[in-house]
């Protein structure tokens, strides 16, 4: 029996290696792409657009409208999930294979230095160089690895405060007001605050606004040097887990994704919240929500009065693949996509907010998307997550060790340290 | 259920003098036994569709009562079911129902050729290397499934097949052969030789006794396996979201592209609404077949 | 009660006359045998030596890779060496690589330090479905089995969770399962479902025993079927009791589809993935209360593939010992010669 399983084992690899070498062997696991980017910079064809799920369908009537104008170089658009990681695995994949149809690509912030670095994007430089004059300064970092921009941002993001103006009249500038407001929800038998504290990507959104606010910050602009393990980054998320041990943020809050915290405050059960700008418009007309008259919008609240609270940059940037057959075409899409008709008709079709930052004092689209203004000076003040090669780990290594210390499993000090070993490990490979 | 064969009549005409006593006790058993079935069959029925009552309640639920907790229908709507079917925003779960039911096809009928031909090799035929083959079909469902989904992207690509058909199935058929290779091998090694052998005697060939005796009687076997695959084939994800392109997309693709009119909402009551139309065509597909796979021993066999 | 009387139908009628013993024609009938036995399984063997064989040994060649590092110049990825046993030792015993290029234990935040723990999780949900899925389905196909009114309705019924995508399930259990979904509503209670150490994993184990059991049942009631009723008859009519025929009857009978469908449902349930991951990302406890083998996977292969394709790769031999352990000591007798199997050997 026992000879049997080994030839078992030796049978299959026999079998595979021999097809392994008639189908070329597979790809570089993750090698290295690139080298392509002087490939092609000029020619123009028709092109593909790879976007995430198109939630308000702005996408479709825009390409529409490009093709009406460029009949010889038209824009395919080829949709992806509505999932942030199906759609950076899907990318991954076709950029390993070095497929040629996907030219113009949807980018969440947090990926552009993982794609960057692997050789993957067109580096906007030289004859791509993109004017950035009239965007938000921070969307633009958000594209920018090693001093060169990858990515032009098309759409923003940014954190607000949400509260509850029949308890609270004006909203806390700073933490420490917060928390004396809490007695408000005390009194009232409600919770306090809640953000996305969930083990996911959005704890590592509440968490580095959290450092952030406090002037720490995860890692460097090089995007190695770890520099989470100061005293700043430990102020910063000692409020958070000051906030879970005190009561003041409600303890099934450690659960809460973006949509469990919109419920919880449009059923009126919290005072505070912090999220992105969609809950506005869902809780001004689903039918459950208790709130739709009593709550307001702020900017999230910061240390001292006179700086308000950072928030993470949210948002999409739009990049060109290296393996592009139609690079020319697909820069010219780029700025298609930042061009004012264009940005304007996010926000009216799609609640999205704009990287044109004139756009912001806009009178017909504040009426639009009243929180407009909140939403400036929230990207105003964004930093966008560390734009690094190695997010991946670095946002596991966040998460994991912030879940423990939220939790009271951890002290901060040695989350911090954790953290700062747990990403160094992974930059150091 | 109440067939008696030789040695058992004689016993039980032996042990019958106090008849009617017996027949009034026996009555009473059966009864009982009914009602006790009855019961388990009604807690098992509550067990496996409360959950799915509850889908259900959502699915009809307006969207902005999302987290209702009444349980039952209320602010009661069609919206999501409009939502799941529209095409509005690129969705197709109708083509998407399509291509799963063709995929689901496709996979169960060959996978249930290529694993009766194996199976029956297996455990009727002599030949050397029988446990390593046997081995070798177990060890394909040792891999985590997970880690195929970049070696087979490669694989597809290079060989220009993403994004048709025959990507999606021939991976699902791969899946569900260990199982159906399984399954069929130690019903086909239960059977009887004899039945064969009467049939060979009889003049049929081998392939012919095959055919004519011993698939008839795994039938159960057969019909079985055949659920199996088709359902793993229709709740594949993994692959199909991967080697799939917009026109061949199954359902389970399809409802993960679900999403509200804004980023970072998720649309529970559509989700519900799509998971209920997709569970109804399989609903009626067991509701035919789920005779067959209690056919029984009785058709022609032989017996001691 | 005796058991002499009943007898398993195999027995019974191959007995002791069993095929009449190899003559001398009987090589070249074995020759032919063998020649058509190849037809016959080479499509199995080619469609699994592509879709799986082939990534394994993809995989198993990248392990021994080194997963590409940055190029400080560029700032760009370059391809990483030859790794040796370095990915493995990554995962066995957590070395990673320190920040002056020394050795150290993984740090938590790392997937290396969650190994065993995954290891941990994994076996433990392997072990509490299977035999909650195996005592359920037993249960489900006997009830199945029996001839009552309604009974098409309850077979639908009994198969509906498993026929429900695994992605809808795993969504309407979140929901279900949330703070303020209605499993707190009904139970009055305020429990974390998806955040606390074991009522996260209960809440994982629930929801997959829901939507498995149809599975196992199904598997259980094609092996109830090949169980002549004449069997039961006669055992009921020797006096013995339901418990009797149960276990005396039924079981040694039901055991080969049984002993199949437990082995596939360990092998199934050592690999889990998506509702895990849907239901709680992984997390609950200190966060990881709830990350099988294959979650970890996933989560590496989105950090450095060919470390990802060590961890497969060492999942794999656990599950390969796993496997040949069941088969061993549980006699599975998967693999039964002909000359036994023809002389009726049980």
């Amino acid at each position: 029996m026992k000879a049997a399983r080994l030839s078992v084992i030796a049978g299959v690899a026999l079998v595979g290696l021999t097809l392994a070498g008639c189908t070329g062997g597979g790809g570089s696991g993750s090698g290295s792409g690139g080298g392509d980017a002087g490939a092609n910079t000029d020619s123009k064809g028709p092109i593909t657009y790879v976007q995430g799920k198109d939630n308000s369908n702005v996408v479709r009537p825009l390409i529409a409208k490009w093709n009406a104008a460029h009949p010889n170089e038209k824009v395919t658009f080829k949709e992806q999930t509505d999932q942030a990681d199906q759609q950076h695995d899907d990318l991954v994949q076709h950029f390993q294979a070095k497929d040629p149809n996907y030219d113009v690509v949807d980018v969440d912030v947090v990926w552009t230095g993982e794609f960057a670095a692997k050789g993957w994007l067109q580096p906007l430089t030289g004859t791509f160089k993109m004017d950035n004059s009239a965007l938000l300064a921070p969307t633009v970092k958000s594209g920018t690895y090693n001093g060169t921009q990858y990515a032009a941002p098309q759409t923003s993001d940014g954190g607000i405060l949400y509260y509850r103006k029949d308890l609270v009249p004006t909203p806390p500038k700073t933490w420490d007001e917060l928390l004396k407001d809490c007695s408000v929800a005390q009194a009232k038998g409600i919770g306090c605050y809640a953000g996305q504290f969930a083990q996911y990507e959005g704890l590592t959104v509440n968490v580095a606004e959290a450092i952030n606010t406090n002037g720490g910050t995860i890692v460097g602009s090089d995007g190695k040097k770890v520099t989470v393990d100061s005293s700043e980054a430990k102020a910063g998320l000692s409020r958070l887990v000051d906030g879970f041990k005190n009561g003041q943020i409600p303890k099934e809050a450690i659960t809460y994704q973006e949509e469990q915290g919109r419920q919880s405050f449009e059923a009126g059960k919290l005072m505070f919240l912090r999220n992105w700008p969609y809950v506005y418009n869902l809780a001004k007309t689903d039918g459950s929500s208790v709130v739709k008259d009593t709550f307001g919008i702020a900017p999230l609240p910061g240390i001292s009065a006179d700086k308000p609270g950072v928030s993470s940059l949210g948002g999409h940037n739009a990049a060109i693949s290296v393996y592009s057959k139609h690079k020319a075409t697909a820069f010219a899409f780029l700025k298609f996509l930042q061009t004012e008709e264009t940005q304007k008709f996010f926000v009216t079709q799609g609640s999205l907010a704009p990287v044109v930052s004139s756009l912001y004092d806009d009178a017909s689209l504040n009426s639009k998307l009243p929180y407009l203004t909140t939403l400036k000076t929230s990207i105003e003040n964004a930093v966008p997550r560390p734009v690094s090669p190695f997010y991946p780990a670095i946002t596991k290594a966040v998460q994991d060790n912030a879940y423990a210390a939220l939790k009271g499993d951890k002290t901060v000090d040695q989350a911090l340290k954790d953290m700062a070993s747990a990403i160094s490990t992974a930059s150091a490979g | 259920m109440t067939t008696v064969a030789g040695p058992a009549t004689a016993t039980a005409e032996a042990g019958a003098l106090p008849r009617t006593r017996n027949r009034n006790r026996s009555h009473a058993r059966i009864r009982n036994a009914g009602i006790r079935t009855g019961v388990q069959a009604i807690v098992i029925v509550l067990w496996c569709l409360l959950p799915f009552y509850w889908m259900i309640v959502t699915s009809f639920r307006d969207v902005g009562f999302t987290n209702d907790n009444t349980p039952w229908f209320t602010h009661v709507t069609w919206d999501n079911y409009v939502t799941a079917l529209s095409t509005n925003l690129g969705n197709h779960l109708g083509q998407a129902l399509l291509n799963s039911l063709f995929i689901g096809i496709c996979v169960t009928v060959i996978s249930l050729v290529v694993g009766i031909f194996a199976s029956y090799a297996l455990a009727r035929l002599d030949f050397r290397f029988k446990g390593i083959v046997l081995g070798v079909i177990l060890a394909a469902s040792m891999f985590p499934g997970v880690a195929l989904i970049t070696p087979l992207f490669q694989l597809f690509t290079n060989i220009g097949w993403m994004g048709t058909y025959q990507a999606l199935i021939i991976p699902e058929i791969s899946f569900a052969l260990p199982l159906t290779v399984y399954t069929l091998n130690s019903f086909f090694r239960e059977m009887p030789w004899d039945l064969e052998e009467a049939a060979r005697i009889d003049g049929c060939t081998q392939a012919q006794a095959f055919r004519k005796i011993i698939l008839p009687l795994a039938a159960p076997a057969v019909f079985t396996t055949a659920i199996l695959a088709f359902i793993s084939s229709w709740n594949e994800f993994l692959i199909s979201s991967q080697l799939s392109s917009d026109a061949t997309q199954p359902v389970t693709v399809a409802i993960a592209s679900f999403t509200g009119s804004q980023p970072h909402q998720e649309p529970y009551t559509a989700i519900m609404a799509a998971g209920t139309i997709v569970t109804v065509p399989l609903i009626i597909l067991v509701l035919i077949f789920q005779r067959r796979i209690v056919a029984g021993l009785t058709a022609g066999g032989v017996k001691g | 009660m005796s058991t002499s009387n009943v007898v398993a139908p195999s027995s019974t009628t191959t007995g002791t006359n069993g095929r009449p013993p190899l003559r001398a024609g009987a090589k070249r009938q074995r020759a032919q045998q063998s020649r058509w036995a190849l037809y016959l399984i080479l499509p199995t063997l080619v469609l699994l030596a592509v879709v799986i064989g082939y990534p394994v040994v993809s995989a198993i060649v990248m392990s021994f890779q080194k997963d590409a590092g940055l190029d400080p110049a560029t700032g760009l990825f370059v391809q990483g060496g030859f790794a040796g046993f370095q990915n493995y030792a990554h995962w066995l015993f957590q070395q990673c690589m320190g920040p002056n290029g020394s050795t150290i234990s993984c740090p938590p935040g790392n997937l290396g330090s969650g190994f065993w723990n995954a290891v941990f999780v994994t076996f433990f949900f392997t072990v509490t479905t299977v035999i909650l899925e195996t005592g359920l389905g037993l249960w489900f196909a006997l009830i199945m089995n029996r001839a009552f009114r309604g009974r098409g309705f309850v077979r639908a019924a009994i198969l509906i969770p498993w026929a429900i995508p695994t992605a809808v399930t795993a969504k309407l259990w979140f929901f279900i399962f949330s703070f303020a979904g209605v499993a707190n509503a009904i139970l009055s209670t305020h429990i974390l479902w998806t955040s606390d150490e074991w009522a996260s994993r209960l809440a994982a184990i629930i929801a997959d025993t829901w939507k498995t059991t149809p599975f196992m049942a199904l598997l259980i009631l094609a092996g109830l079927q090949i169980i002549p009723e004449d069997v039961y008859e006669a055992a009921k009519v020797d006096g013995a009791s339901t418990w009797q025929r149960f276990w005396r009857v039924t079981m040694p009978l039901l055991k080969p589809a049984l002993m199949v469908a437990i082995l596939f449902r360990v092998l199934d349930a050592l690999r889990i993935y998506d509702l895990p991951q849907i239901l709680t990302g992984g997390g609950g406890g200190t966060g990881h209360a709830t990350t099988t083998l294959s979650i970890l996977v996933v989560d590496q292969i989105r950090q450095g593939f060919n470390s990802a394709a060590a961890l497969s790769t060492i999942t794999f031999i656990i599950i390969f010992l796993i496997a040949f352990i069941f088969v061993r000591i549980l006699g599975t007798n998967v693999v039964r010669t002909q000359e036994t199997q023809q002389k009726g050997a049980k």
